[in-house]
């Protein structure tokens, strides 16, 4: 369990880090809080021979109010989105579903950037990006992209950027006034990756469901947005009735995999679960009641 | 009862005595054997098979020669070439067990490194040698190795499944072992019970995983011809054995020394391969060699443990008294057996625990597959055999509608029967007697701390009817402890009357150095700060046994009383001569020897240290020989009975069957506790990793014979933030066998948790009929149980 040869360099600043990777793009990664790739190295499963280190780089280390939006420093550790007051207020969703990331340790050193850049399909921040329409800013040599969470997420481990872009920025809508968030998960321990787990951010009208999304964590080869969950909840009141119509197409919906920590049949149902679950839980911080 | 003990034995036995081991450990100051850093020292690693099952064709290692910084590159060939394999029977059974249970056993040697085959995922093929670790995994990987795929024997049915490939040809048989004993008619007394059950226990494959993972450093002298070696083990008196048994050196000129040791729980007791190969190599190579395991390379290659089947019958009379039972067993070895019939020989004799039941018969194979050896982990063959009989009591009670506490009291040896004649062999070959004990108290005591039985039921009615679901598990066991042959003490006084102890007891955070001074202190009436010890160093006590099996408190405090009472006849007689007194108007007092009643006619320990040298001026009487020191060894008549009551209260989550534990007691009893702190820890640790086994943690193999847990993000231990409240109520009833009245208590946390777990589940579940016979006890498996069924 020790890595393969590798060289370490550290850009200072974004333009130099982008010049590293276009000159080794084939063999070259980048090294954000290394809580996924350190073990994948040591594993020999990853074996890069250039790693390009972007923690000597101040510039990607942020949260800032962008009038519709939050901008998010890819390299922004998953412990200060859990600090900041600015992101409990304009995006609940991110700020609970940072609180089911692992333990504290992890989250000091891991990243948003490096998170969403991972791919994890049981992490909560792509399920999180996928359900509030998050943006992500890519940079590389040749230019600047930006890339819809619907459409960055390929499945597992699996991401759109290209081996020369780093990922520099995440752009989350704010989340409606009257609206409330929860991330509900089930872990077979404290701290670990989902078993399944639910972003839900709810918009009440009344009693009525106004608007409603909804992405889960675990249960396919990326993170899945419960379409069918959200079509049943919308513009209805939230009746046991509705719940567990919702719970059920969110059930139907996903098409998780089995492994030696639960089965697929089990891991379809808790999705159903943690969405009905997640939806009441945000519908009550909206105000909603249930 | 317990302070009149106390009271013989003087001040600090009975005491929480803080660990004298605490020091080092919290400055940072321990050292494992990670930290040993020699001059010139060299890191060797191995390649390790990624197949179950394959004939090795050829193995080139020239390239990996080759890479920069590497020193030495063996494959099996080379190595097989110098060194013998390790023998089978590392630990052998005693004629009285042979002779007393049926037994037919082939237990394979073990090569260091195999030449003709491999034998499951994790066996080492090849290794090198490099000026680090780094450079060492580098040159592995240029090991161009054939390994010709064979079936793989993924499990034991498949073992022995008629035609299956022989994974050791020679044996002529997937099967190391057969066991078979029996008492009162057997099997022949089903056939008179008014009521039977049977059923198929599973008790799944996990292992000890302890914080440190095993490491060996070696260190030859040539000039004086002798081996140093520091082992991260339990045993390093087997360790010096087989070492000096390998490369034919004579035992004393090999020092094996266990330092600081960061968890054994059995899984580091008994010699493995590379114990062997790195003194060799320090040997070979003229150089200090280290190897320390990782994390991967100890999932796969240190030994698992459980894995077990069980087919029991259980027969029974309208009240609920158990009459008969019946159980054939298989036991999934692996592909080696280092620790021999241990296991199994320990399921054989625990499953009546402390049930008063007139007839017994049980078989069990030993079964040979292409997994990771099995060796005993905390509990050995205890938890396993305990799952299956206390599930089975459980069923007896739910098929008469009886509550299970009732029909465990209506079964328990009461305590007015004690010692109890159990009517069966243990593993050392002396017939089973329980000696001491109140079972059915430990268990009232065990209920009470949830609130007592008719509270609980009261509490289960009312939460049902608001759709909840609440259960009461139970699991009782019993516990032969303190085994034997043997363990050694070395006992000195030195010239400055301080007391020198030593112990072939190899402790891995238990605290024995400050048990064992407890009871030093004790012995020689001294403050507790002038006993020095020493454990696992063979350099310190020539023969040793290790720590292993709930002995060592028993044992190694046997020894050390028998080396002291060998000493003290000496001092005494020293004494004697110089206060020109008689040896019956002599006490021990103070920190020496004094004539009753006379308190200024004293001398001290350093006073009779001094008389006793040898040479001039000496103060020893006639015949008396110089020097105040002495090896012993105890050899335990047999075994005590610690036992324990455990009980926990669940709650289901109906939506997704998690379970959570609302409290969980276990009331313990393990004789006179000669540290009730430590004693609290050990059955704390034992419980949590019970839990862990009965919930969490798991040695999955695919039917190809691959682990699919191979890391700890996979293989998930219990933290602190997934342990249930806890309750540890001691009972303390002296065992009638040694001096002290100690019994073990290492294990007994570990054995009943998956029981007790999987039996409160099914409790919960009651109005499912919801039956849970294998372990681990899966969320997903007790959610069905709700499905489109309604209470
Ligand atoms: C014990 C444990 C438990 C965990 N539990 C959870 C959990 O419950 N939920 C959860 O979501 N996560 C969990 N994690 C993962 C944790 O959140 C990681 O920190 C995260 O997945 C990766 O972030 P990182 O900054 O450490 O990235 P790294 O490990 O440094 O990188 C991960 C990958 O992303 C690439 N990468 C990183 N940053 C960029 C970038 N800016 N642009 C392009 N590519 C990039 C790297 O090249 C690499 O391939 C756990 C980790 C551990 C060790």
């Amino acid at each position: 369990m020790k890595p393969a040869l590798f060289s370490h360099l550290v850009p200072t600043t974004v333009q130099e880090a982008l010049e590293m990777m276009g000159d080794h793009a084939a063999e070259a990664r980048v090294l954000a809080g290394g809580q996924s790739l350190v073990p994948m190295m040591n594993f020999r499963l990853a074996r890069p021979s250039v790693l390009v280190d972007l923690n000597r780089i101040p510039d990607l280390s942020y949260i800032d109010d962008r009038g519709d939006y939050l901008a998010v420093g890819a390299m922004t550790r998953e412990r200060a989105i859990e600090n900041s007051a600015l992101v409990r207020d304009a995006c609940p969703l991110v700020y609970d579903a940072t609180l089911n990331i692992a333990h504290l340790p992890i989250r000091s050193r891991g990243t948003i950037g490096g998170s969403i850049s991972n791919a994890d399909p049981a992490a909560e921040y792509p399920a999180t990006m996928l359900a509030l329409d998050a943006v992500m800013i890519a940079k590389s040599g040749r230019g600047e992209r930006s890339i819809p969470a619907a459409e960055f997420f390929e499945g597992v481990l699996s991401t759109t950027l290209n081996s020369d872009e780093i990922l520099t920025e995440i752009r989350v809508p704010k989340a409606p006034a009257d609206s409330g968030a929860a991330f509900v998960e089930i872990c077979r321990r404290h701290g670990d990756f989902a078993l399944a787990g639910v972003g839900a951010q709810v918009t009440m009208d009344g009693d009525s469901v106004a608007a409603v999304q909804l992405a889960a964590c675990g249960v396919g080869p990326g993170p899945v947005r419960l379409t069918e969950a959200e079509a049943v909840l919308r513009d209805n009141s939230l009746t046991n009735e509705i719940l567990s119509q919702a719970e059920q197409a969110a059930s139907a919906q996903v098409d998780p995999d089995g492994d030696a920590h639960a089965s697929a049949a089990y891991r379809r149902k808790l999705a159903g679960v943690m969405t009905k679950r997640a939806v009441q839980q945000a519908a009550g911080r909206a105000g909603g009641g249930v | 009862m317990n302070d009149d003990v106390r009271k013989q034995t003087g001040g600090y036995i009975g005491q929480s005595v803080p660990r004298r081991e605490d020091r080092n450990l919290l400055l940072g100051q321990g050292e494992f054997v990670a930290d040993i850093q020699l001059p010139n020292m060299v890191h060797a690693a191995f390649a390790r098979s990624p197949l179950p099952h394959a004939t090795i064709g050829d193995v080139d290692t020239e390239a990996a020669r080759a890479v920069d910084g590497v020193c030495f590159v063996a494959s099996g060939a080379d190595v097989c070439a110098e060194l013998p394999p390790i023998n089978g029977m590392q630990v052998v059974t005693p004629q009285g067990w042979r002779d007393r249970v049926d037994t037919d056993i082939l237990i394979p040697d073990q090569p260091l490194v195999p030449e003709d085959k491999v034998r499951y995922v994790g066996e080492a093929f090849a290794l090198a040698v490099a000026d680090s670790r780094y450079i060492a995994e580098d040159a592995l990987e240029l090991i161009e190795a054939e390994l010709i795929p064979l079936p793989p024997l993924a499990e034991a049915e498949t073992a022995l499944a008629t035609g299956a490939v022989l994974i050791h040809e020679h044996l002529g048989r997937n099967v190391a072992a057969f066991l078979h004993t029996k008492k009162g008619d057997g099997a022949a007394a089903m056939d008179a019970c008014p009521n039977r059950l049977s059923r198929r226990f599973v008790h799944h494959r996990y292992a000890a995983m302890p914080m440190e993972t095993r490491g060996v450093v070696a260190e030859y002298d040539g000039r004086t011809d002798t081996l140093t070696v520091w082992s991260s083990t339990q045993i390093v008196h087997w360790v010096r054995r087989e070492i000096s048994t390998a490369l034919d050196m004579p035992e004393e000129r090999i020092r094996c020394i266990a330092p600081d040791v960061g968890g054994g729980f059995g899984g580091k007791g008994h010699v493995y391969p590379e114990d062997i190969l790195v003194a060799w190599l320090a040997k070979k190579l003229d150089r200090p060699v280290k190897w320390v395991e990782d994390r991967h390379e100890h999932i796969l290659n240190a030994a698992h443990s459980r894995d077990n089947i069980y087919d029991v019958e259980i027969g029974f009379d309208d009240d609920g008294r158990i009459l008969a039972v019946t159980s054939s067993f298989l036991v999934d070895s692996g592909a080696y057996t280092p620790v021999g019939a241990g296991i199994a020989g320990n399921s054989i004799a625990h499953m009546l625990g402390p049930y008063d039941i007139p007839h017994y018969e049980t078989d069990c194979k030993i079964v040979l597959t292409n997994r990771t050896p099995n060796a005993p982990y905390r509990g050995a063959g205890r938890p396993e055999v305990g799952f299956a009989m206390e599930r089975a009591v459980d069923l007896v009670a739910n098929h008469l509608d009886l509550d299970p506490a009732k029909v465990r009291f209506r079964n328990m040896i009461p305590a007015d029967a004690m010692p109890y004649e159990v009517g069966l062999t243990y593993r050392d070959g002396v017939p089973m007697v329980y000696d001491s004990g109140d079972y059915p108290e430990a268990l009232n005591r065990a209920l009470d701390a949830l609130g007592g039985l008719d509270d609980i039921r009261a509490r289960q009615k009312t939460a049902l009817a608001e759709g909840k679901y609440l259960g009461l598990g139970i699991g009782c066991y019993v516990e032969g402890t303190g085994v034997g042959p043997f363990e050694g003490a070395s006992v000195k006084i030195d010239s400055t009357g301080k007391i020198m102890v030593a112990a072939g007891a190899c402790p891995q955070g238990q605290g024995h150095e400050t048990v064992f001074a407890q009871f030093a202190a004790d012995m020689w009436q001294v403050p507790i700060e002038d006993v020095f010890v020493t454990v696992a160093d063979t350099g310190q006590v020539t023969q040793g046994y290790g720590t292993i099996a709930s002995r060592s408190t028993v044992t190694a405090s046997g020894a050390i009383k028998i080396a002291s009472d060998t000493v003290q006849e000496k001092a005494f007689a020293i004494a004697a001569n110089m206060l020109e007194a008689g040896e019956t108007d002599l006490e021990m007092r103070d920190s020496g020897i004094g004539v009753k009643g006379v308190p200024d006619m004293h001398v001290t320990w350093r006073d009779i240290a001094r008389a006793a040298k040898p040479g001039w001026d000496n103060q020893r009487p006639d015949g008396v020989e110089a020097g105040l020191e002495s090896t012993s060894y105890y050899e335990p008549p047999t075994v005590t009975w610690a036992y324990a009551a455990n009980v926990a209260l669940v709650w289901i989550d109906p939506e997704t069957g998690q379970i959570d534990i609302e409290k969980y007691v276990e009331v313990h009893d393990a004789g006179l506790l000669v540290n009730p702190s430590l004693a609290d820890g050990q059955v704390k640790g034992g419980l949590v990793q019970g839990l862990g086994g009965g919930l969490l943690e798991e040695l999955a193999y695919d039917d190809q014979g691959q682990l699919l847990t191979g890391s700890l993000a996979d293989y998930l231990l219990p933290t602190a933030s997934d342990v249930p409240p806890i309750e540890v109520v001691h009972m303390e009833t002296p065992s009638p066998l040694n001096a002290f009245g100690v019994k073990g208590l290492g294990e007994g946390g570990a054995i009943a948790p998956p029981v007790v777990i999987a039996n409160a589940v099914c409790d919960a579940l009651r109005p499912f009929k919801a039956e849970l016979n294998s372990t681990p006890v899966r969320w997903g498996d007790v959610a069905n149980f709700f499905d489109g069924a309604t209470a």
